[in-house]
């Protein structure tokens, strides 16, 4: 499966892939915003702004999984030096940084009528900032740095040591007091959160990692193609 | 397995890893007070060198029957069930304030007991249920 991801296959990749992945998303984000919007309960003392969640928590998750695999493939990146590997989380840093400011953007629509503020500086929503930051520095030296392994070294590790900001994120409201509530969802104890509501939480997830899929392979191919022009426009 | 040049670079890295978290982490530890959004009535109790014309947060919850609404301002008790602070407040109040519920107060400390709040803000806590299972579960508990 993972043999799918070296740059020659990538060029030969099907528009019939992106197609049934792209009906396949047209389906679970239909059924995700019905379930989300009509079927599934108002919470009890949310009322409907809950509904908020279901795009705000799974577009936190895509954007801190999407940073940690451009940090872990980072760290593999200098140390392997393996060519398709820098392409490969340079395509994924755009659409996670879109994530992340998905994340932001609707956390601070639910925290109006939730909290009574659009805005705290607590240490989750400042650690978030952070990492929003991170994902611009890291695009924008693969952008107006013009030498590839140049750019390639920076970025690298610039995303290793955002990496380290990934667990502040998730324990901050472990750690400190924070006006963020804790997680809901834990590997060690059952979900705090009703079933009614954790289904279409789930299909959400689903539908916008196909989303997050679909996008990263057209910039992988992209990215490829530019990468192989580039070496013969340098031979000549 | 791996090569020579590969070896040097993986020990590099992990030795650059480890010295960041650990200036991440005393960081941290020097800042704490700061990243800290609100104090529990607890930890001002605790407190050695308070100042009372700094504002800072307080938060926890809303003593259950301790709201009581004058004219244009409200008082109500915040706790943390060891330690109680007074909190008195004029202005707009947020619709999930309500009693039993978290809430965070951002004021001035009069003494360790007595809280002026400039603004309010209610924290949501990690439950979310729909209202049927509210009621069914209030009726299960009396």
């Amino acid at each position: 499966m993972f043999k799918n991801f070296f740059p020659n296959k990538i060029l030969s990749l099907s528009n019939n892939l992106l197609n049934s992945l792209l009906v396949y998303l047209i389906l679970v984000m239909f059924l995700g915003l019905i379930y989300s919007l009509y079927i599934s309960p108002p919470d009890y003392i949310q009322g409907d702004s809950v509904r908020i969640m279901y795009v705000h928590v799974p577009s936190s998750f895509i954007s801190l999984a999407c940073f940690g695999i451009i940090g872990i493939a980072s760290i593999l990146n200098l140390v392997f030096k393996i060519k398709f590997i820098p392409l490969m989380s340079k395509s994924l840093a755009p659409v996670g940084c879109t994530f992340t400011l998905i994340s932001i953007v609707t956390g601070s629509l639910w925290g109006k009528p939730t909290w009574g503020t659009w805005w705290a500086w607590d240490a989750r929503l400042t650690s978030m900032v952070i990492l929003l930051l991170f994902y611009f520095g890291y695009i924008f030296v693969w952008k107006f740095v013009s030498s590839f392994n140049k750019a390639n070294k920076i970025s690298s590790i610039i995303a290793i040591i955002g990496l380290l900001n990934l667990p502040v994120i998730k324990y901050s409201v472990d750690w400190w007091n924070t006006l963020h509530q804790p997680s809901s969802i834990t590997l060690t104890s059952a979900p705090t959160i009703h079933y009614s509501m954790l289904i279409p939480l789930i299909i959400m997830l689903a539908g916008m990692i196909i989303y997050l899929l679909i996008i990263f392979l057209m910039k992988y191919k992209t990215e490829t193609i530019k990468f192989k022009m580039n070496k013969i426009k340098n031979k000549k | 397995m791996l090569g020579k040049n590969a070896k040097k670079r993986a020990i590099l890295l992990t030795l650059l890893l480890l010295l960041s978290a650990v200036t991440i982490f005393l960081i941290f530890k020097s800042l704490e007070e700061n990243i800290v959004y609100f104090f529990t009535p607890s930890e001002i109790y605790n407190k050695q060198n308070i100042s009372f014309n700094k504002t800072i947060r307080v938060g926890g919850l809303v003593k259950e029957n301790s709201i009581s609404k004058e004219q244009n301002s409200v008082k109500f008790i915040i706790t943390d069930f060891k330690n109680e602070i007074i909190v008195s407040y004029s202005g707009l109040i947020p619709n999930l304030f309500s009693e039993g519920k978290g809430v965070i107060a951002e004021g001035e400390l009069k003494d360790k007991k007595y809280f002026i709040a400039e603004k309010i803000l209610a924290k949501h806590d990690e439950n979310y249920m729909p209202p049927e299972v509210t009621k069914a579960l209030e009726k299960s508990n009396k």
